[in-house]
């Protein structure tokens, strides 16, 4: 390869006369996937240009094609996916027609590729040094085993893994999510490629660390004038780091341009839609819809017109009573630390809150604060070191056996990943019928009754009872794990990351469920996430977590608008587009 | 690591007691009269009979004969077979064989597994695939008794390859024969281990990250998904040496191996009590630290697993 030595020149070095000719040229590009009932045409004609030094984000919903198109550039398409018309051409060479062999030269050298999920992406049993080094040995950007070495240091230190040098012989294993993350982008990046791809990069990644990355990526970018592609979901971030922003859906492109420019005065119906779902820090509460008017497909929830109505919620729910109240609760884990010596962890340090009937209390925080430990310790599933939890008047401390068995029927839980939450052996009425069965609710037939109401509850038809998870979208599958929360009538249901694996669409949609539910049903809701955004439209209160204790507490417009501390506002900063405004 | 192993050795200690009072507990109650199987056809001295009941303490009730058992045990004597030879001199002559013939059978059952499942594997569906997983099928349904014997008529008798016993000469190559046997019995577990993982790691994301860094199919398959798939084959095939050590006995008895499996035959055969719960303790305790070595051969293979 040659690219080395591009880093100070202009990256025009392996092409012809014309400059401004495009790095990557995509031209009508079709992809089709086999599968058992019959092809499905996961990308239909789709032409974009890359000019170095470029970014440009491709914008969608899941299955929208926008991570088949990216993986369509470097032919790794998945085993039964093929690309089935157009060209895609690289410095004017049609790669669509190259062996694997010919492949290999342009992936790694040419075109780097960052993956999405960091936990899955590299090889567990090599350690770091070595993952990093092939990358750079591939393409041969050094040579000789020093050179190598040195290089993989650098390219990690560029991806902002401070202290490399240590950390070359860990393993993955040995590593966070965020830092394999920055792991995958030196890998990316060891070959100085002219085109980075970059796959929702840092969609699994915390806010903070999130931008830490972006910002990185960006001064890289900047300096080597690498072209970068990135894929993602979410609006505000592509506004914010792309120049060019394309939307993708249904495997087609429905609206491309400058990024602001299209973000602000959007065209096609599709981006409009997906502009309005988008919680932002603009957002209000949403509230019930019921009465005003149904949700309809095509539009979407109008969440701001549905908040302005009612914005006197504060005062009203401090005059409700307190249904979940912890006091002072504390969970604290000893970590093993050598063979003999173990140290405590305080997950939870001393926290404190009241949660008033019918109304949303929001813990946020980025992982490792120990929101989740918190959650878990309000349903009961695990035991505080110290502290009081007292659920609608019964101190759960106090409560053991059939009383615990009671008092777990009054608050139910609802997880993030709709996937892994659902027995997939079971039908969707069984599942939503366990409970009742586990706690002997009515008979056979009352049960099959119940079903079929909460499913009508949560906007499912009531033959989906006979079906099965792997039948239903993610956004489905959500509705039936709040179909199964609702069963026994509880009084609390823990929302723990409930929305965090949606789509914004669905998204948008799962949030008006909940408020409708809420409303009708005079629900409360302890709801956990890292999503400041959501928190904005859901919460009437926030509690915001760092490392086990609550740093702010406060009514929500309060929180968003005056927070008084530091890491709120380091949150609230983090929070991608959060300074710009979208049009409608 | 070394509390670990501590700890598994510790462990260790029930399940050896525990294993050795069964044995000891099933022989005892083996129908026959051991001292007066010893005179055969002859009515020996009832003076005799009771001196050497003395000898071998079967006078005494069970619980004591079993704890004289486990004393003689830790001082290292593992008594005498009823022709008076030590049983650790008969041991230790037969163990080498036993050891020899396993580890040649493991050895073509690694590279057997190995190499056949990674090209299955790799060709999935295809007609090699499709074709090793019948051969597989039939292999594994024949019991290795009908495969120690059709080996040796063929191979031994009709077409004269191999040596049809192995007798005295117990050498590397007169053992090959039935170590191939014993081997591709055994083989298809790890062959389909080895296959299931290739194509598993095949689709997994770290090869596609592999290949997006630019690296060819040729580094990729041994360093990415050969590499990670040989974690269970391996532990698989450590733990099967573990049973074939104390599981040789028909191959022995067919090939007339004079191995541990062999001698262990015949004592059960004489109800000779010492030497087979000698035999079967030893076996036991080696199953116990091949079973140990082959945990931390995992720890070794799969960097994610430590022990603490």
């Amino acid at each position: 390869m040659t690219e080395e030595n591009t880093v100070q020149t202009l990256p025009s070095g392996a092409k012809p006369a014309d400059a401004n000719a495009p790095l990557v040229e995509v031209k009508d590009l079709e992809v089709t996937f086999k599968t058992g009932s019959g092809d499905v045409h996961a990308v239909r004609g789709v032409s974009f240009d890359i000019h170095a030094g470029e970014t440009v984000a491709i914008v969608g919903e899941s299955g929208s094609g926008k991570s088949t198109t990216a993986t369509a550039l470097i032919k790794l398409l998945a085993g039964n996916g093929r690309i089935s018309g157009g060209r895609v051409l690289v410095d004017g060479k049609d790669i669509t027609d190259y062996s694997e062999r010919q492949m290999a030269s342009v992936r790694g050298g040419t075109i780097g590729y960052v993956p999405q999920d960091p936990m899955s992406n590299l090889n567990p049993v090599w350690n770091i040094g070595f993952q990093v080094r092939e990358a750079i040995r591939a393409n041969g950007v050094a040579t000789g085993k020093k050179n190598i070495e040195a290089k993989a240091i650098e390219v990690l230190h560029q991806a902002g893994l401070g202290d490399a040098e240590r950390r070359l012989k860990q393993f993955p294993h040995q590593f966070s999510g965020g830092m394999r993350q920055r792991v995958l982008i030196g890998i990316g990046l060891g070959a100085d490629p002219r085109l980075l791809i970059a796959d929702e990069p840092t969609s699994a990644l915390d806010v903070t660390v999130q931008k830490v990355i972006l910002d990185h990526l960006e001064t890289l970018t900047r300096e080597k004038n690498t072209a970068m592609l990135f894929i993602t979901h979410d609006l505000g971030l592509a506004a914010e780091r792309a120049s060019k922003v394309i939307v993708m859906s249904q495997g087609k492109i429905v609206e491309a341009g400058p990024s602001l420019e299209l973000l602000q005065h959007p065209q096609h119906p599709y981006t409009k839609q997906l502009i309005a779902a988008a919680p932002s820090l603009a957002s209000r509460r949403i509230h019930s819809s019921v009465g005003e008017h149904l949700v309809d497909d095509v539009k979407g929830p109008d969440l701001l017109s549905l908040a302005e109505k009612h914005d006197d919620t504060e005062a009203a729910a401090q005059a409700k009573p307190v249904v979940v109240s912890v006091k002072d609760l504390r969970k604290t884990y000893m970590i093993r630390r050598g063979s003999f010596r173990s140290d405590p962890l305080h997950a939870v340090d001393g926290v404190s809150f009241d949660i008033h009937k019918g109304t949303t209390l929001a813990l946020v925080g980025e992982s490792g604060s120990g929101k989740s430990t918190a959650a878990r310790l309000v349903l009961g599933l695990e035991k505080p070191t110290e502290g009081q939890i007292t659920v609608g008047g019964v101190e759960m401390a106090d409560a053991s056996g059939k009383a615990l068995f009671d008092l777990r029927r009054r608050m139910q839980v609802v997880f993030q990943d709709p996937y892994a939450s659902l027995d997939p052996q079971r039908s969707i009425g069984a599942i939503i019928a366990e409970p009742l069965k586990v706690h002997k609710v009515g008979d056979r037939k009352s049960r099959h009754a119940r079903v079929s109401e909460l499913l009508d509850q949560v906007a499912l038809p009531a033959a989906m009872a006979d079906r099965y998870p792997n039948e239903l979208s993610g956004g489905q599958r959500q509705r039936v794990a709040i179909a199964r929360a609702l069963a026994l009538k509880p009084d609390v249901v823990v929302l723990d990351e409930a929305v965090s694996a949606l789509d914004v669409l669905v998204q948008a949609q799962i949030l008006q469920l909940l408020a409708d539910l809420q409303e009708e049903l005079d629900l409360t809701y302890l709801f956990i996430t890292h999503d400041l955004a959501v928190v904005r439209v859901v919460a009437d209160v926030v509690a915001v977590m760092e490392q086990g204790k609550i740093v702010e507490t406060g009514g929500t417009d309060e929180i968003f608008e005056r927070p008084q501390e530091q890491y709120t506002q380091r949150l609230l900063d983090a929070i991608p587009g959060a300074g710009i405004e979208f049009g409608s | 690591m070394l509390m670990y192993v501590v700890r598994r050795l510790l462990q260790a200690i029930p399940v050896f007691l525990g294993t050795t009072f069964l044995i000891y507990f099933m022989v005892f109650s083996m129908p026959g009269d051991p001292v007066l199987a010893l005179f055969g056809d002859k009515t020996p001295n009832p003076a005799v009979l009771e001196a050497l009941r003395q000898q071998y303490h079967l006078d005494e009730p069970f619980f004591m004969q079993y704890l004289h058992y486990l004393q003689n045990l830790f001082t290292g004597n593992l008594g005498e077979t009823f022709s008076g030879q030590q049983v650790t001199d008969v041991l230790a002559r037969a163990f080498p064989v036993t050891l020899k013939l396993v580890l040649m059978a493991v050895i073509i059952e690694f590279l057997l597994a190995t190499v056949i499942g990674l090209i299955s594997g790799l060709r999935k569906g295809g007609i090699i695939d499709n074709t090793n997983l019948v051969v597989a099928l039939v292999l594994s349904s024949v019991p290795p008794f009908v495969a120690l014997f059709l080996a040796q008529y063929f191979i031994g008798i009709k077409l004269g390859w191999a040596p049809v016993t192995v007798g005295a000469n117990t050498t590397w190559s007169a053992m090959f024969l039935p170590a191939l046997v014993i081997a591709l019995t055994i083989y298809v577990t790890g062959m389909r281990l080895m296959r299931g993982s290739v194509i598993e790691a095949q689709s997994a994301d770290y090869v596609r990250t592999a290949l997006a860094k630019g690296l060819t199919r040729r580094r990729i398959i041994p360093v990415h998904v050969a590499r990670n798939s040989l974690i269970p084959v391996i532990t698989n095939t450590a733990a099967s040496f573990g049973a074939l050590i104390a599981g040789t006995t028909v191959t022995e008895g067919i090939f007339n191996i004079p191995g541990v499996g062999k001698v262990l035959f015949d004592a059960i055969i004489k109800g000779e009590t010492a030497t087979v719960v000698s035999i079967v303790t030893i076996l036991t305790i080696l199953y116990i630290i091949v079973n140990i070595l082959v945990d931390l051969l995992y720890a070794v293979l799969d960097p994610r697993i430590r022990y603490v």
